[in-house]
């Protein structure tokens, strides 16, 4: 019964990964790739864990597995954030149909050049 | 292990996260901005730690969950340290 669980939980995972890294690949800018593929992989990671963790099933290993889940959980938020903020501050431009820049428009970064079509500056 | 999962659906598996690896080598090789390559490390990282695991249940050894604690650890210090050197601040400040 255990093995079952945890074979739903890896393949869940293993099907949040390769949508995350679908959206790594398709969407048309930095700031979309982070907020696609940051979310999917992590749940996806997670799941991963978890189902190895029950299919496991020693004390040991979940204390070690809960301990490596948390950490994933934390530290991913911590680093996206961190990449998109600097990203945004080296002036990374924009897609030409976002909306909205609330970054630039609380006045702390200089902001990036609005690009109007054509391909992004290297 | 019943004859069916191990045949078939861990090969499945292992396949499905190679993808994953080569779709962030894609962005790696691609990404327009350093920001992007960025951003496919790190989340190449992560989808390193979900492999260790399910290398971990193929072969049974649970000293395998540590090294994914240290990936995860690795990975994290240096996404910091490129976010950082992007933004334009010298390392030792």
């Amino acid at each position: 019964m255990n093995e079952y669980i945890g074979l739903t939980l890896i393949v869940l995972g293993v099907l949040f990964d390769i949508s995350g890294c679908i959206g790594l690949v398709r969407l048309p800018d930095v700031y979309n790739r982070i907020q696609a593929s940051t979310k999917c992989v992590v749940l996806g990671t997670t799941l991963i864990l978890v189902g190895s963790l029950v299919m496991l099933d020693t004390l040991s290993a979940t204390i070690k597995g809960v301990i490596c889940i948390l950490f994933i959980l934390i530290t991913s938020a911590v680093a996206a954030h961190a990449l998109s903020r600097a990203a945004h501050r080296s002036g990374v431009p924009l897609w030409h149909q976002s909306v909205i820049d609330k970054y630039a428009e609380d006045g702390e970064a200089e902001g990036p050049v609005r690009n109007t079509g054509e391909e992004a500056p290297l | 292990m019943e004859m069916m999962t191990s045949e078939f659906l861990f090969p499945a598996l292992i396949f499905g996260l190679l993808l994953c690896c080569a779709m962030c080598v894609y962005r790696i090789a691609q990404g327009p901005t350093a920001a992007d390559r960025m951003v496919a490390i790190d989340i190449l990282g992560t989808v390193v730690v979900g492999f260790v695991a399910i290398v971990m249940v193929l072969t049974g050894k649970a000293y395998l969950l540590d090294v994914a604690l240290v990936w995860a650890l690795v990975s994290f210090v240096g996404t910091l340290a490129l976010a950082k050197y992007l933004v334009g601040k010298r390392l030792n400040e």
